[in-house]
C-alpha cells in the first residue's frame, strides 16, 4: 500500500512556501532592533570586581553582564591591537590608556552620561594622561612596593636596595617579571626618574640587576604574593593589592612603599572603539561611580578607589589602612609610568632580554 | 577503497575536511606569520609589510643566538633523559605478559588527560621549599636525629643543626625536570612501537652465538629500534625547544628560553615582525631536523629491510 502524500504537500513546495515566509519575515517590523540589547561585555583583571557588582548591575538595569578575563595589559592591548572582538568595557593602565588614545582605539565618553563623576576626589576629576578625561574614567588606584615577611626582615625594608643592590636576603628576594617595572625600580633606587630614557641610565641599572641576578630567586610573574605566603621568598616586589590579598591570611606579612618612591598606577574604565552596546557600557561606568557600589567594589577588592563618595562610606580600616592609601609624604616621591614611544619600549626589551640572558 | 582513482568520490568526501582543517587553521596562519616577518612596525598597531630582512638580521644578533644555542641545549639534555628512561620502560612493556600491554600503556599516556599547567602547577608544589619532596626529606632527617639521639650523639648535631631544605625549583633543574616530566610518555610511545615491530629471532640468534645481555642490546637491539628513536628524539626534542609555560613557571633568573623571548614580542614588546621572525628560524630550524631525518631513514631503510 503506497502511501500518497498529494501534490500539495510534496518536497518542492514545501521548500517554496518556506522561503517565501523567511522572505517575509525579513520584511517584519525592525523597530525591536533600534535599542540595543540588553548585554554588556566586559573585559576585566581577575579579582578586580565586587562580590556582586554584576548582579546588582543586572538588577538595577536589567542589562546582563559577560565578564573576560585577562592576565595583564600586555595580553589586553595584543587582543585588541588588531580590532575590538566585541568588549563594551574595558580596564587599562594609565600608560596603556595613553597608548590605545595614541592608536586611537578609544571611544570618547559622552560626560553627559556619567553624572556620578561628581563623586570622584578631584584629584582624578582630571589627569595628564587623558585631559579632560576625554576618554576613560578612573576606577583604582595603588603603587608598587615591597612585601615582606615582618618576622624574617631586621626592620621594614623601606628602600629598593634590598632588592636591587644587597646580599643581605639572598635567594629570598623576588621580583616582578615585568621587565619594564623591573628597570623603572632600578631606576628610582639610583634616584631618578623612572621615565628617564637615556640609555646610559638603563645600561647602569641593567648591570646592577645582572650583578644582583645570582641573590634574586626568581622573577615572579604576578605571584610574588603567594611565593611571601607560602615561605618560598621573604622580600617581594609586588603590587599593594596583591599584598593586602595575603596581609589578610597571615599577620606576619606586611608591605611598604620605599623611600626612594615606587609606582603610582591607575586603572580607568574605557570604551574601546567598535564597542556593540555603548549606551550599556556608559550606564555601567556610571553605575560603578556610584557611592555605595564603589564602596563594595573597594570594601572587596581593597584597592585605593578614585571615588571620594564611596571611600567616605568606608570604615577606618580601609580609607586610613597605609598600604591602600599611603601617605602623601610618601605618594609625593612615587610617579606614574608614562608611555616614552616605540624606540623606548624596544629599548627596554632588549636590556629586559639580555638581563636574563646574562 | 584500494585505490583513490577508483572512487574519487569517497575520497575527497573524507579527504576534505582534513585538508581544510590543515590549511584553514595550520597553513593560513603559518603564512600570515611568514609575511609578518618581513614587516616593519608603524606605530602602535599598524605594521607595513616591506619584505625587510631587518628582522631576520636582528634575530641572528649574538644576543638571540646565545639564547637560542642555550634553547637547544637544555631540548638536548631533556631529550637524552628522556631517551635514556624511555627506553627501559618501552622495552620492560615489549615485553610485558600479552594481559598487561594495553594498561601498562595506558599508564603512560594517563599524564595527557590532565592540563599541561595544571601539571607543571603541581611540580611546583612537589618540588618547592615547602614541598612535598622536602617534606620527606625533612621526616627522613627527623626520623635520623631521633636514632642518633637515641644512640646518645644527639648533641654532636651530625646532620646538621637544622634540616636545609633542596633548593629544586626556580633554576634550571626544575626546568629540565618539568620538561622531562611532560616529554616522557611522547618518547615512550614511538619507542614501544618500533621495539614492539622487532623481529624476537634476532635476539635469540645473538644469544644463542654467545653474545652477552649487554651487547645484544647495544649491537642488536638499538640498531633495530632506530627508526623508532629517531621519531622519539624529534617528537621530544621539538616541542622541548619551543616550550614557554615549563621555564616560565618552573625557572629562574636565567632560565630565559627562546619561546619566552618570542612570547615577550608578541606581547609587552609590541613588536609583531621580530616576534614572526624569531619564530620562523625556529621553525626552519625544525624543518632541517625533520629533513636530516627523512634523508637518515632512506639510508638506513636497508637495514630494516624484513
Amino acid at each position: 500500500m503506497t502511501i500518497h502524500l498529494g501534490r500539495r504537500f510534496g518536497r518542492r513546495s514545501f521548500l517554496a512556501g518556506s522561503g517565501a515566509v523567511a522572505a517575509g519575515l525579513a520584511f517584519g517590523p525592525r523597530f525591536a532592533h533600534a535599542a540595543e540589547e540588553k548585554r554588556l561585555n566586559f573585559y576585566n583583571w581577575d579579582t578586580y570586581i565586587g562580590e556582586s557588582t554584576l548582579d546588582d548591575f543586572n538588577g538595577a538595569t536589567g542589562i546582563e553582564v559577560k565578564m573576560d578575563l585577562y592576565a595583564d595589559n600586555d595580553e589586553l592591548f595584543a587582543k585588541l591591537k588588531e580590532g575590538n572582538p566585541g568588549y563594551d568595557v574595558i580596564v587599562p593602565t594609565n600608560d596603556f590608556v595613553e597608548r590605545m588614545i595614541e592608536a586611537k582605539m578609544l571611544e570618547e565618553i559622552d560626560h553627559s552620561k556619567i553624572p556620578n563623576k561628581v563623586n570622584l576626589d578631584p584629584n582624578f576629576q582630571d589627569t595628564n594622561f587623558d585631559p579632560g578625561r576625554k576618554h576613560s574614567m578612573p576606577y583604582m588606584w595603588g603603587t608598587i612596593g615591597i612585601g615582606y615577611r615582618k618576622s624574617r626582615v631586621d626592620s621594614v625594608p623601606d628602600s629598593w636596595k634590598w632588592l636591587y643592590d644587597s646580599d643581605r636576603y639572598a635567594g629570598k628576594i623576588a621580583l616582578l617579571a615585568d621587565g619594564s617595572t623591573c628597570i623603572q625600580m632600578g631606576l628610582k633606587y639610583m634616584g631618578h626618574s623612572l621615565n628617564a630614557t637615556d640609555p646610559a641610565l638603563i645600561a647602569k641599572v641593567e648591570e646592577m640587576i645582572i650583578r644582583q641576578k645570582p641573590h634574586i630567586k626568581t622573577f615572579a610573574e604576578d605571584n610574588g604574593q603567594d611565593l611571601l605566603l607560602s615561605g618560598e621568598v621573604d622580600l617581594t616586589m609586588e603590587w599593594n593589592g596583591d599584598i593586602l590579598q595575603v596581609m589578610a591570611e597571615d599577620d606576619d606579612i606586611g608591605y611598604a612603599v620605599p623611600q626612594e618612591g615606587g609606582l603610582l598606577w591607575q586603572d580607568c574604565l574605557c570604551i574601546p572603539k567598535g564597542a556593540p552596546h555603548p549606551e550599556n557600557a556608559h550606564a555601567f561606568i556610571n553605575y560603578i561611580l556610584d557611592a555605595e557600589a564603589g564602596a563594595a567594589i573597594a570594601d572587596f577588592i581593597q584597592y585605593a578607589t578614585a571615588n571620594q563618595a564611596a571611600k567616605d562610606l568606608l570604615p577606618p580600616e580601609y580609607s586610613e589602612n597605609p598600604a591602600i592609601f599611603p601617605p602623601d609624604s610618601v605618594t609625593a616621591k612615587c610617579e606614574a609610568s608614562l608611555y616614552l614611544g616605540t624606540d623606548h619600549v624596544r629599548m627596554m626589551d632588549e636590556a629586559w632580554t639580555r638581563i636574563l640572558a646574562a | 577503497m584500494e585505490h583513490w582513482r577508483r572512487s574519487p568520490l569517497v575520497f575527497w568526501a573524507t579527504s576534505l575536511p582534513p585538508t581544510f582543517w590543515l590549511v584553514a587553521f595550520f597553513l593560513a596562519p603559518l603564512a600570515i606569520v611568514w609575511v609578518l616577518s618581513f614587516g616593519e612596525k608603524q606605530g602602535l598597531i599598524a605594521i607595513a609589510i616591506t619584505w625587510t630582512f631587518d628582522n631576520y638580521g636582528r634575530a641572528l644578533n649574538a644576543l638571540y643566538l646565545e639564547i637560542f644555542a642555550k634553547s637547544m641545549w637544555m631540548a638536548a639534555v631533556t631529550t637524552f633523559i628522556c631517551l635514556v628512561v624511555a627506553f627501559p620502560v618501552a622495552f620492560a612493556i615489549t615485553f610485558a605478559p600479552e594481559r598487561w600491554k594495553p594498561v601498562l600503556l595506558l599508564l603512560v599516556i594517563l599524564p595527557f588527560w590532565t592540563n599541561l599547567l595544571i601539571r607543571t602547577y603541581a611540580l611546583i608544589a612537589v618540588l618547592r621549599t615547602r614541598g612535598y619532596v622536602n617534606f620527606t626529606l625533612e621526616w627522613f632527617w627527623d626520623q635520623g636525629n631521633w636514632l642518633l639521639t637515641l644512640l646518645g650523639l644527639g648533641e654532636a648535631q651530625l646532620l646538621g643543626e637544622r634540616f636545609e631544605p633542596l633548593t629544586l625549583l626556580y633554576n634550571n633543574f626544575a626546568v629540565v625536570f618539568g620538561l622531562v616530566y611532560v616529554g616522557l610518555p611522547f618518547m615512550v610511545l614511538p619507542l614501544y612501537a618500533s621495539l614492539d615491530r622487532m623481529d624476537r629471532s634476532y635476539i635469540e640468534a645473538s644469544l644463542d652465538l654467545g653474545a652477552s645481555q649487554f651487547r645484544t642490546l647495544f649491537t642488536i637491539v638499538i640498531p633495530l629500534a632506530k627508526a623508532g628513536i629517531i621519531s622519539g628524539v624529534i617528537i621530544t626534542f621539538i616541542p622541548a625547544m619551543g616550550s614557554f609555560l615549563t621555564p616560565d613557571l618552573l625557572g629562574g633568573t636565567d632560565s630565559q628560553m627562546i619561546a619566552n623571548v618570542i612570547e615577550r614580542q608578541f606581547k609587552s614588546a609590541n613588536d609583531w615582525p621580530f616576534g614572526s621572525a624569531l619564530s620562523f628560524i625556529l621553525m626552519y630550524a625544525t624543518f632541517f631536523a625533520l629533513a636530516l631525518r627523512a634523508m637518515l631513514s632512506k639510508s638506513g631503510s636497508a637495514m630494516e629491510a624484513g
